[in-house]
């Protein structure tokens, strides 16, 4: 086993202090001299025709600098899939949900900019209302995008494989539905931006975002600005989940009104606008048919669909292929078929959210599966070890799992867990539940068709060699990623985590595609890696021309050079850089020459000494319509074992116990990992109990605040027992892969599972509060 | 009308004048830029403006800043001493119990306050004393072990 110096520990992070001092600062802590407060107008109606708008009462309060409309931000289309750009800066001709952004205005204070805007006169047609994707869907009704006449915003058929014909070979097949409701994002930072045109035509823009590179895309297409002209910056982000990975209102809205005001302006979310906004999980109505062999052998699976996707596409046309894609996997299946379709309804638009597109599927199939071993009369933790899918193993839909721990996560929650003396064997009201997920490890292709690096890295060292400067566009918003990939610089260059300063979460520092769909340690990663290499042979190059010792002899350890065979005499040398820093409180000491005195050579030679890196996936197969969402570099995937105590008086569930394998390849830092695994799971836990956005007929969300949404607490938490599995992914640095997102498949299913152990009722519907499942058992008793 | 009132913030005397209807959490942030306190939901439902008033943590979007005047107040920028982590910041550093960190200076002060009155809080007493502070990232376990780990470390 090779040994690491600084990967592969838990060292803190490196915003941690900061953090835990109230020294960090997020967008709203910032202001700039002369900065105005925007403040948005959002329609009060789910569908109407805008008659008129009147902005001249608002224009004229004392305070008021800048009033705009469509009229002046334009119409220009933007979203997130060009192939679906359907969303304007404010809405022209209609509105098409309850918080649909119709005007924004720039003020003094933020009080002078809210009461101008309850000046602007909106004059409306009222239209008839589709809350209800099937309803939406029907022959004969309002489309809510003219050019979408049957509100279909998209939809997907794929076939792999036959599954009619292999039906026909199955011994058990069964169907089941399965249906979850919209959740959000519940991030405890509400979005927030800055925007500030300068004389010199630059729009720099502070935002709390996911991804500042789609952010500056997307402001330079719709500002007309060149995409140099743009600058994307993010201070610290309160959390993302998804709902933050595009471009949002607020950040175009005060664009155009910095452009046209000249000043400085800020616009924050309240809390109530991030459930508007919202861009969250889907709701999805799955129907499922699973054929098996009497050994349990899975044969094959139809997937059929529909999705409610709100007013706009965002994130959605993703979302729908991953409804179908994320099945593939981690079970050996030859044939899949899917039929996935996404409406337009007057809601607030839904997008991506942590397991993109594919923890409802997974919750749907787990329990299924469940069923179906039941049903066969096998243990189901042993029928989906028998189904596994291993190492080198490629998916029916084409996606290869270069590396698949999936057996070790099962035998570890298994024996983890106690699963042998626990399951069957629990009294009533108890129960334990099993379930599997995986998840990509970075999309394989970018959003916009493009040949574009997914990451890029810049190292620069100071010129007295002690300070090493990361650069990475790179989006930390909690997860940890500028901690990675300190320490990965730190480790590829052979220097200390202290002696790396990382500058990340900035478009002026490179291209990175940000953090979503679990890409960052794998992808930014590579570039991080690659560039820590470049510099480590650069300065020993240096030092191989000024010594005369062969590259090959040398190494760098902990901010030491190595000298594998004899040790030159650095003596000069080091009284010469003592000398250059006399008074400085840092000398270079010790027997062995620092990287800090290499490193000012270096700079002697070259000047600038900067390492570069990039990376961009090689190809990923599956020629197929739909391919793109699915396919990545790496699969991470895990395995969880929960426990329940269901109050079998009053249908409450309590979880007692998770057991949580996750296999990411190879831990960067253990800390970091089950850090991930247990928000991941927490979130689960939120989505199966208790989390449903609730709207009123009207369209209009009744419980837009975290008292009503319930998420969990610290009381609603049990400790998980987190095991990393290692399984040394080729295609990741240093064998690493993605752990944000993949832990958060097999919670729901797994919860459910031990929901029907404890009570004999299946929940085909989430979230399972203690009302619905109540009603389960009773309705079971009457049975 | 504005109100000239007295706010002792950290162990410092601020003389501010306010305006009736600002809340304690707006005069921290905008007239005194205490900026760690954060605003998550301004309705008292997330726990992230959390500031100890009197040795009681309040959410300080539901405190009026007059109703606070002449009185006690720790935010997150009066707990570390200078350079010094406070044994439940250190804890929460050397736990991985910051992830986003935009709930940390609300839980660590609930947190301090819990650890003030009760030396050897059991974790369903840590877990309790949390509840009102809501995180999206951790799922609480780092959080609580930090918690335990700094209590350990106060006794000494």
């Amino acid at each position: 086993m090779k040994e690491f110096a600084i990967i592969n520990t838990r060292l803190p992070k490196v915003d941690a202090w900061a953090k835990a001092t109230g020294d960090a600062r997020y967008t709203d802590d910032l202001s700039m001299p002369n900065m105005l407060y925007g403040a948005l107008l959002q329609s009060p109606l789910a569908h109407a025709r805008i008659k008129s708008i009147d902005i001249s009462r608002a224009k004229r309060l004392p305070g008021v600098k800048d009033v705009i409309t469509a009229k002046e931000a334009g119409l220009i289309k933007y979203g997130v899939s060009p192939a679906r750009y359907d969303e304007t800066v404010f809405c022209d001709q209609k509105v098409r949900y309850i918080g649909d952004e119709i005007a924004a205005v720039a003020a003094i204070d933020l009080e002078t900019a809210l009461e101008a805007v309850s000046l602007i006169e909106v004059e409306y047609e009222e239209l008839p209302i589709l809350l209800d994707p099937f309803e939406a869907m029907k022959e004969g009704v309002i489309a809510i995008h003219d050019e979408f006449p049957n509100n279909i915003c998209a939809e997907v058929h794929q076939e792999f494989g036959n599954v009619e014909e292999a039906f026909k070979e199955c011994d058990y097949i069964r169907t089941d539905k399965f249906v979850n409701k919209k959740q959000d994002g519940a991030f405890i930072e509400p979005q927030s931006c800055i925007a500030f045109y300068d004389l010199n035509g630059n729009l720099t823009l502070t935002t709390s975002t996911q991804t500042v590179h789609y952010v500056q895309r997307t402001v330079a297409m719709v500002l007309g600005l060149p995409v140099g002209k743009v600058r994307v910056t993010k201070p610290c982000v309160g959390g993302g989940f998804g709902p933050k990975a595009s471009a949002n209102t607020i950040e175009l809205a005060s664009s155009i009104l910095s452009m046209r005001t000249g000043r400085p302006v800020k616009m924050t979310f309240t809390r109530e606008q991030v459930f508007q906004h919202s861009r969250a999980r889907h709701q999805f109505w799955h129907e499922l048919t699973t054929g098996v062999k009497k050994d349990g052998s899975l044969i094959a699976l139809k997937n059929t669909c529909h999705m409610d996707g709100g007013a706009y596409s965002s994130f959605g046309i993703a979302t729908v292929y991953y409804g179908g894609s994320l099945l593939g996997a981690p079970y050996k299946l030859p044939n899949m078929k899917y039929d996935g379709y996404r409406m337009y309804t007057n809601k607030p638009a839904n997008g991506a959210q942590r397991g993109h597109g594919g923890v409802v599927a997974r919750a749907a199939w787990e329990q299924q599966l469940d069923v179906i071993a039941e049903e066969l009369g096998m243990d189901p933790l042993e029928m989906r070890l028998k189904n596994m899918m291993k190492r080198g193993d490629t998916t029916c839909n084409d996606f290869n799992m270069s590396s698949f721990g999936m057996e070790e996560c099962l035998e570890a929650i298994r024996d983890g867990s106690g699963w042998k003396k626990k399951k069957g064997k629990l009294p009533k009201g108890k129960g334990i539940g099993v379930a599997c997920g995986f998840f990509v490890s970075g999309a394989g292709f970018p959003i916009y068709r493009s040949e574009t690096f997914h990451s890029t890295a810049m190292i620069k060292l100071s010129e007295d060699g002690g300070t090493i400067n990361l650069y990475t566009a790179a989006a930390d918003i909690g997860q940890g990623s500028d901690t990675i990939l300190t320490m990965m610089a730190a480790e590829a260059i052979g220097v200390r985590y202290e002696d790396v300063r990382v500058l990340s979460g900035d478009t002026d520092f490179g291209v990175d595609l940000g953090a979503y769909s679990s890409r960052q340690t794998l992808m930014s990663g590579h570039a991080v890696k690659q560039a820590g290499e470049d510099v480590r042979d650069q300065v020993l190059e240096v030092l191989s021309r000024n010594f005369k010792i062969p590259v090959e002899d040398m190494d760098i350890k902990k901010g030491l050079i190595i000298f594998k065979k004899k040790k030159p005499d650095f003596s000069v040398l080091r009284s010469t850089y003592i000398k250059e820093h006399r008074g400085w409180v840092d000398p270079p000491v010790g027997d062995e020459l620092t990287f800090k005195e290499a490193a000012r050579v270096a700079y002697f030679e070259k000047g600038v000494v900067v390492g570069r890196g990039s990376y961009k996936p090689g190809d990923l197969g599956g020629k197929y319509k739909g391919a793109a969402v699915g396919t990545s570099p790496a699969y991470g995937c895990s395995a969880q074992v929960v426990e329940v105590t269901v109050d079998m008086e009053t249908g409450k569930v309590t979880i007692d116990d998770m057991t949580d394998a996750h296999d990411c390849g190879f831990a960067i830092n253990p800390t970091n990992i089950e850090g991930q695994m247990q928000g991941s799971l927490s979130m689960g836990v939120g989505e199966a109990l208790f989390e449903e956005i609730k709207f009123d007929d009207k369209g209009r969300v009744v419980n837009p605040t975290l008292g009503e949404y319930r998420i969990p607490t610290a009381l609603d938490m049990p400790n998980v027992n987190t095991i990393i599995i290692e399984s040394n992914e080729p295609n990741g640095p240093w064998g690493a892969k993605e752990v944000g997102e993949g832990a958060i498949m097999p919670t729901i299913p797994a919860i459910l599972n031990a929901i029907y152990d404890a009570t004999g009722v299946r929940v085909r519907e989430l979230p399972v509060t203690s009302e619905r499942l109540f009603t389960l058992m009773k309705e079971q008793e009457k049975k | 009308m504005k109100r000239i009132i007295t706010l002792n913030v950290n162990e410092k005397e601020y003389e501010v004048a306010v305006a009736p209807n600002r809340t304690l959490a707006q005069v921290l942030r905008e007239d005194l830029n205490l900026l760690g306190t954060k605003i998550g939901c301004d309705m008292g439902d997330c726990g992230a403006c959390t500031v100890i008033l009197d040795d009681r943590p309040v959410n300080s979007c539901l405190v009026l800043a007059v109703q606070a005047n002449e009185r006690k107040i720790t935010t997150i920028e009066g707990v570390a001493d200078g350079p010094h982590l406070h044994p439940v910041q250190q804890a929460f550093v050397e736990h991985g119990a910051i992830q986003c960190g935009f709930c940390s200076p609300g839980m660590i002060l609930s947190a301090k306050s819990l650890l003030e009155k009760n030396s050897k809080p059991t974790e369903y007493e840590i877990r309790e004393a949390l509840s009102g502070n809501l995180c999206r990232c951790t799922g609480y376990q780092k959080i609580v072990e930090a918690v335990k780990a700094a209590s350990q470390t106060m006794k000494k």
